[in-house]
């Protein structure tokens, strides 16, 4: 419940404070934002499991989000930076898919 | 507690992203794609120069193309016109002389009419009417018990003629001795010749097109 509400007001405070993205960190919010979710969706599975830790998810999430902005990086360096980001959010989008399915089954036995 | 903090961070960084990304535009696009992007533009750009070239070039023929089947056109009226005076198919005016021919009492041979006919196109003459009929080089006179006949028309004296030409060669021509005037005064009439500065030649021939002939094929 904290964390949803915690959700809203970060989405509240982005809202009203219009902050603007400096442009060395404009081709890795995107894929932060990306690797966040699967790191969130990840814990909404693990709290269904009832395994849910905080420490996990506090090293899931940074960890998740720092790779993925590595990888982009890394991927510029190299110019390869559109497809490694396609790369980057092609796995995570199917790891969101994967746990969206076992929180569903969680939720509906189905 | 930690994990509230962090969901605040994805919210925040979510919405500022779709912001970013929303109004963002080409500034949030990485180099080579801009490049990519500029080269499309550029190829584009080239390509519809070349088509507007190539149109521009085929509007500039059709309008030449048109000026020539004017110029065509002008040229093939201006020439129906001169036929048509010629042939007797459309009125015409310009300077000429006028005739009356009367009888005194006997009636004018068919011939003589005709001489002065053939008389008046030596002098150039270009388009002659006698009362109300063009004549042209179909023209006939025939003599009838009723008096003369004239394509098929009977005409009574007097006989008005009316020619298109030079006055000044074609009074001289009718008036020679032993010419058409004196040939009609042998026979009987009286002449009444005028120059006029504007005849009025406005009767027409109706053209019967050719049965048998037809054009010879160009020998170029």
């Amino acid at each position: 419940m904290i964390a949803v509400i915690g959700l809203l007001v970060g989405a509240l405070v982005g809202v009203f404070l219009e902050p603007t993205v400096p442009s060395a960190l404009q081709p890795y919010l995107p894929i932060a934002v990306v690797a966040a979710l699967d790191a969130l969706f990840g814990g909404l599975r693990a709290l269904l499991d009832g395994m849910f830790d905080d420490r996990v998810f506090l090293v899931s999430f940074l960890s998740n989000v720092v790779v993925a902005a590595l990888i982009v990086f890394l991927g510029d360096q190299l110019g390869v930076g559109t497809q490694l980001s396609t790369a980057v959010v092609v796995v995570l989008g199917i790891r969101i898919f994967s746990n969206a399915a076992a929180i569903r089954r969680h939720l509906f036995r189905a | 507690m930690l994990s509230a903090l962090l969901c605040a961070l994805l919210g925040f960084a979510l919405v500022v992203q779709v912001q970013q990304n929303r109004d963002g535009g080409l500034s949030t696009l990485r180099q080579d794609e801009l490049v990519r992007i500029l080269d499309e533009t550029t190829q584009r750009s080239d390509e519809l120069e070349q088509q507007a070239a190539s149109l521009r070039a085929q509007r500039a023929e059709l309008a030449s193309g048109n000026d020539t089947e004017r110029a065509a056109r002008e040229a093939a009226e201006e020439r129906a016109i001169v036929q048509g005076i010629l042939a007797g198919q459309l009125p015409a005016e310009g300077p000429g002389v006028e005739l009356v021919i009367r009888e005194t009492n006997d009636q004018i041979p068919a011939l003589v009419l005709y001489n002065l006919l053939e008389e008046l196109r030596n002098a150039g003459a270009e388009a002659v009417q006698l009362g109300e009929l063009r004549l042209t080089t179909s023209s006939y006179f025939i003599d009838t018990v009723d008096g003369i006949v004239v394509d098929g028309t009977l005409v009574e004296p007097p006989y008005r003629w009316r020619a298109i030409g030079n006055p000044d060669t074609i009074s001289p021509a009718l008036n020679m001795p032993g010419g058409a005037l004196a040939s009609v005064r042998n026979a009987g009439g009286t002449t009444d010749l005028r120059s006029v500065d504007l005849v009025q030649v406005d009767a027409t021939a109706s053209l019967v097109p050719p049965e048998h002939a037809s054009p010879a094929p160009d020998p170029g």
